[in-house]
């Protein structure tokens, strides 16, 4: 397995040289520079900028030299935050976004799996079709509808929560909880379908069909052999699941005003911020290619068949 | 009133007792956000500094933060206007083209001494073309300043000089009245000689920076927080109240306006106008809407068909309801705009007008066609061009009504709207490829010449509408080197009236600043600068 | 990256479907599904208000009544749901609205079947070289943020012509679903490549090309099926989140997506704004859902 995983990690180099290649060439593609604006300046000091920046070379020098940054660990500078590096704004964001992504999963794990168990067990009754239907509520309405909604409720008319995501410094369990509710809600409603899903047709198998025969309790029979192998499309799902929520969501940021990264890349996108753009692309890639190989490891270890393939 | 009358409270307290029980003491965890004890202030500020360098901010939201930090030669009072700063007082020659100014004796935060050689290598490292600064350009009234900047002349050119260490002079390209306002711009901020030499760039991190103003930077994390706190040196700091300062990155007004209302912000520097009177009810003595040195504009295309002709343009510029935008769209704060130059400039006669202004709508309709029929077009000849509009704010809105008035002069004339992202549309409005397109200025010093240069051919590409007449042109180059304020102002004016005529562009609107303060922070005065330095605030008990 | 859950429906039927007394059967166990069929009466009575709604309804969708700007519903002049802020009838809005969700939907998700089945039945059908590249490639954009396409097609091709515009973001959109696509039918592919009418065919001699698209291709319409209906709420989700960020449908056509996010800003003031789009958009998102469900159910054979 340690071999499989090093192999993984091998091929993925060349991935992500062509993921920089690729959104290295599409962004330059798109019209405006970082030095566009409403306000223009004097056309030698844009002149000056964008060779300090080296936007005055062929685009393929420009990837050559961004790719030996790289090499060196350097993303380069920030277009837009003249003060700061691409690491450090990075460095600045990405634990906001992780802390958050990754209560919201948990807390997605916890509830959504437990509704799809519950609904699986009580197929086509009202039970079944209440919690589909919680369930399917929750991917139907935007964070934007339900980020505002809460913050409106739950921290002005009622004043029972912050409506803000940090206290100035540090970062407290009861700052995160509206944003990690409205964070989870559509992961929630995947996870539970999911589980359901799965959880019905393993019910069906024939190694559950035996354990009930042999007269084991059920409970037993549903946590110890059911739940194992039901649970292995979640696992397959929350690897890039968790790599999207963990680079951040724009619409959560910006409502609970959160320092992410995920608001910091669309603005740089908008402002055309092009190592900012490409620092957050490549953080994102990295733990989409990481969190899918643990979700396959993770998957061989529970899945004794995959294992053998 | 006790919580259980209050049905929603009951409520509130039924759903939110789990969580309020198990969070126990920690009162919820709230930000006070103008905290009387502690002296503290919390404000969200419209968005993310780009940079905290006085010599590389561009944005309004810096300058709140920067003009906390540094002081210039002038500076503002609560009413934004110049008073005398780090200079204590100044001469001028006879020509008005020599300042003298003398500075009072005063220190940076660490310690050293702050005089005229930190000015000195101030104002020539943003004028130096290596330190990139995009904004040095509104210092262009300084000898050699130009040529400086465009990299013609070596940095020490400049016409600043240090006489010694108290002693400061300015020479000047043409006479400047205005220097006052101009100095206060933070771009003529001084920043310490002995830190810059030290640590480069990085002179305005957190750990390195000193500043001669009246905070001092703690801490920047991005996206999230500027805390500044008081800085004990300051010459006046005896009269500064507030102990701390945060500042947030408020990317989504509503956001905003909500922490407000939920107190976890005392002070706001932008609210929707659609809710004003919702926050009026919900927020009693927190809105302070007043006029601001922003205008909106529509350029027509001149460069090419059918903006060339200026009758189109004139037609188009009559047909626009602006009474119905202010008055409906943006509700509360914003004016009708029939001149360029936005009323309650220094020094200015706010006279200029369309000649037409005062017409009824219905006529100015029927003119209009007159107008558009003499140019050429009609139901064989169908008028047919795009609005280009940027997608942010409130600008979509006021697109979809210049469109209606628009197509509702004749079944003949049809408008395209094309809303686009800010920086695809100012590329474009760079690159002369719209027809017509909407666009803002900000005023960067309280002068006419900041909203009358847009509009001179020199102006280069900034100049959206391709503008070039060259009477226009020679009055305001008269009135750079008119010495009398009064004659340089009537100069200006008849440029302007010219200028409306021809209908280059199409006036919109004249806009206001919008802020959420609470009512117990004093010396927080409406300006028409929207200048409001923190060490002017107060507690009222 | 989370603001679009790119992925709510990975678990597409995974089982293979043959013959047509299948569809028949298919057909007739979804009919037995009560909130299946609950789903479609209500998505017809939807289709039907998007189509014609607009064409029917009293006021025009880009009308401005100045004198009734922002005013709640009222039955004076037959603004039944009130106005917006720039004073256009919020009925006539919400009925276009739904027309151009519906749209963006259903040709997103088009896009994404044609590029997702063509590219997943080549590469799983040849296999070798063919597949490892064609899927390398899949991979590489799959870890490209979703967004970070989306505004970059959005902004790349600008046009003055607001229908193509709209068309650009179905195309956009849809051209990033196709990946999940492409993955589903690649693996139903590999599984009936080796299955005896397709052996038969090819000794009768047709050509690779005609395999794939006569004989493979109508044998993964199943799970094609659902995941294009559960596809299209989540390209309405996306399309709401992009006019959030001021990239979606342009003025003056307009969204669910687009009315929810300036309904959203006018909350406080005005919340029937943001009421009536939310209620369209969740009726008709939990009732494509639901018949997603239901379509799964029936055409999975286990169920039996």
């Amino acid at each position: 397995m340690l071999a499989l995983a090093v192999r993984r990690l091998i091929v993925a180099i060349p991935t992500l040289l062509a993921i920089i290649a690729a959104a290295f060439v599409l962004m330059r593609a798109a019209p405006g520079g970082p030095f566009t604006k409403e306000r223009q300046m004097p056309p030698e000091i844009e002149r000056r900028l964008e060779a300090k920046y080296g936007l005055d070379l062929p685009v393929g020098e420009q990837l050559t030299r961004y790719l030996g940054g790289l090499m060196r660990g350097d993303f380069g500078p920030s277009m837009t935050y003249k003060d700061k590096t691409v690491i450090e704004i990075i460095a600045e964001g990405a634990p906001t976004s992780a802390i958050l992504g990754l209560s919201a999963m948990a807390l997605a794990l916890l509830v959504g799996g437990g509704l799809g168990v519950a609904a699986a067990l009580r197929q086509n009754h009202v039970q079944d079709y209440a919690v589909m239907a919680i369930a399917i509520a929750g991917v139907c309405l935007p964070p934007l509808v339900i980020g505002p909604i809460l913050q409106l409720w739950l921290g002005v008319e009622w004043g029972i929560l912050p409506s803000q995501g940090l206290h100035r410094d540090e970062i407290g369990l009861i700052y995160l909880i509206m944003p990690v509710i409205t964070l989870s809600l559509p992961l929630i409603a995947v996870i539970s379908r999911l589980m359901r899903a799965s959880m019905i047709e393993t019910l069906r198998s024939n190694a559950i069909r035996t354990a009930r025969a042999k007269g084991l309790p059920e409970a037993q029979v549903i946590w110890r052999h059911a739940l194992p192998i039901a649970v292995l499309p979640v696992v397959s799902y929350v690897g890039p699941a968790l790599a999207g929520v963990m680079a951040g969501s724009f619409v959560i940021e910006t409502v609970f005003q959160l320092p992410g990264i995920g608001k910091q890349f669309v603005l740089a996108a908008q402002q055309r911020d092009y190592t900012l753009v490409m620092g957050v692309v490549l953080i994102y890639s990295f733990l989409i290619i990481l969190l899918n190989l643990a979700a396959d490891m993770l998957y061989r270890a529970l899945n004794p068949r995959a294992r053998e393939a | 009133m006790p919580f259980w009358t209050d049905r929603r409270r009951l409520l509130a307290g039924a759903a939110g007792l789990g969580a309020s029980a198990s969070l126990g003491a920690c009162a919820n965890g709230r930000i006070i956000g103008f905290d009387k004890v502690n002296k503290t202030l919390d404000i969200a500020n419209q968005g993310e500094p780009l940079s905290l360098d006085p010599h590389k901010a561009t944005g309004t939201w810096e300058n709140n933060i920067i003009g906390n930090m540094l002081l210039g030669l002038t500076t503002e009072d609560a009413h934004a206007e110049p008073i005398p700063g780090m200079a204590e007082r100044w001469e001028t020659s006879e020509d008005g083209l020599t300042w003298t100014f003398f500075l009072r004796s005063a220190r940076w935060s660490d310690g050293e001494p702050c005089d005229a050689h930190d000015f000195e290598f101030a104002l020539k490292r943003i004028l130096n073309p290596e330190t990139l600064s995009e904004y040095a350009a509104i210092l262009y009234p300084i000898k050699n300043a130009e040529a400086v900047n465009k990299g013609e002349l070596p940095p020490d050119e400049v016409g600043v000089t240090a006489i010694d260490d108290l002693t400061f002079e300015i020479r000047l390209e043409h006479p400047a009245p205005y220097l006052p306002q101009l100095l206060k711009h933070y771009t003529a901020y001084p920043i310490p000689k002995h830190i810059y030499e030290r640590h480069g760039n990085d002179w305005v991190k957190p750990e390195n920076i000193a500043v001669n103003g009246p905070y001092t930077l703690r801490r920047w994390w991005s996206n999230y927080i500027v805390h500044l706190e008081k800085n004990p040196g300051f010459y006046d700091a005896a009269n500064v109240v507030l102990e701390h300062l945060y500042f947030y990155p408020g990317n989504d007004v509503n956001a905003s306006a909500r922490k407000v209302m939920s107190g976890e912000s005392g002070w706001s520097t932008l609210f929707p106008l659609s809710q004003t009177a919702e926050l009026r009810r919900a927020l009693p003595g927190y809105v302070r809407i007043a006029p601001w040195l922003v205008c909106g504009y529509f350029s027509f295309n001149m460069t090419r068909p059918p903006f060339d002709d200026k009758r189109v343009r004139q037609a188009l510029s009559m047909a626009y309801d602006r009474e119905f935008v202010v008055e409906q769209i943006l509700r509360e704060g914003s004016d009708a705009a029939y001149k360029f130059v936005p009323p309650g400039i220094a020094g200015y006669p706010a006279t200029a007008r369309y000649s037409w202004a005062d017409l009824p709508m219905e006529e100015r309709k029927r003119e209009a066609e007159r107008l558009l029929r003499a140019a050429g077009y009609g139901p064989n000849n169908p008028l047919r061009f795009a609005f280009s509009h940027r997608n942010t704010s409130d600008n979509p809105r006021v697109a979809v009504v210049v469109q209606s008035d628009w197509t509702s002069i004749a079944p003949w004339v049809t408008v395209e709207l094309r809303g686009t992202e800010v920086q695809v549309h100012y590329a474009n409005l760079r690159a002369k490829n719209f027809d017509v397109g909407d666009g803002g200025w900000v005023a960067d010093y309280n002068d006419a010449k900041n909203y009358l240069y847009l509009l001179e051919t020199r102006t280069g590409d900034q100049n959206y509408p391709g503008y070039s007449n060259p009477e226009y042109d020679r009055l305001m180059r008269e009135s750079d080197f008119e010495p009398d304020a009064e004659r340089r102002a009537q100069l200006m004016f008849e440029a302007e009236q010219m200028m409306l005529e021809d209908a280059p562009i199409c006036m919109s609107t004249f806009g206001s600043s919008r802020n959420l303060v609470h009512p117990d922070l004093t010396g927080y005065e409406d300006n028409i600068e929207d200048q409001h330095r923190a060490r002017w605030f107060g507690i009222r008990s | 990256m989370s603001d679009i859950p790119t992925d709510a429906a990975p678990a597409a039927a995974s089982h293979a479907v043959k013959g047509r007394s299948l569809w028949d059967d298919a057909r007739r166990r979804l009919m037995r599904n009560p909130a299946a069929v609950a789903s479609l009466c209500v998505l017809a009575v939807l289709v039907f208000l998007a189509a014609f709604g607009p064409m029917l309804w009293v006021h025009p969708v880009d009308e401005i009544f100045r004198d009734r700007v922002g005013i709640p519903p009222t039955f004076d002049n037959w603004h039944i749901l009130g106005t917006d802020t720039e004073g256009r009838d919020l009925m006539a809005r919400t009925l276009f609205g739904l027309r151009i969700s519906l749209l963006v939907g259903l040709a997103a998700t088009l896009v994404a079947l044609i590029i997702g089945v063509t590219w997943g039945a080549i590469a799983g059908f040849f296999g070798g070289a063919i597949d490892d590249l064609m899927m390398r490639i899949v991979d590489v954009l799959y870890a490209i943020p979703f967004i970070f396409f989306v505004i970059v097609l959005m902004t790349m091709i600008d046009t003055p012509d607001p229908f193509l515009k709209l068309m650009l973001i179905f195309v956009a959109i849809g051209a990033v679903e196709w990946l999940t696509m492409a993955r589903i039918v690649r693996g139903q592919t590999i599984a009936l490549r080796k299955k005896e009418f397709v052996e038969a065919a090819r000794a009768a001699g047709a050509s690779p090309l005609a395999i794939v698209f006569r004989h493979i291709v109508p044998n993964v319409l199943g799970p094609v099926v659902v995941f294009a209906t559960l596809n299209i709420p989540v390209i309405i989700l996306a399309e709401s989140f992009l006019s959030f960020i001021g990239l979606g449908v342009q003025e003056p056509l307009t969204s669910l997506g687009r009315l929810i996010s300036d309904g959203a800003r006018q909350m406080i003031n005005a919340p029937w704004m943001l009421f009536v789009p939310a209620v369209t958009m969740l009726l008709t998102l939990l009732a494509l859902n639901f018949l997603g469900d239901g379509v799964r159910d029936a055409l999975d054979p286990k169920e039996r």
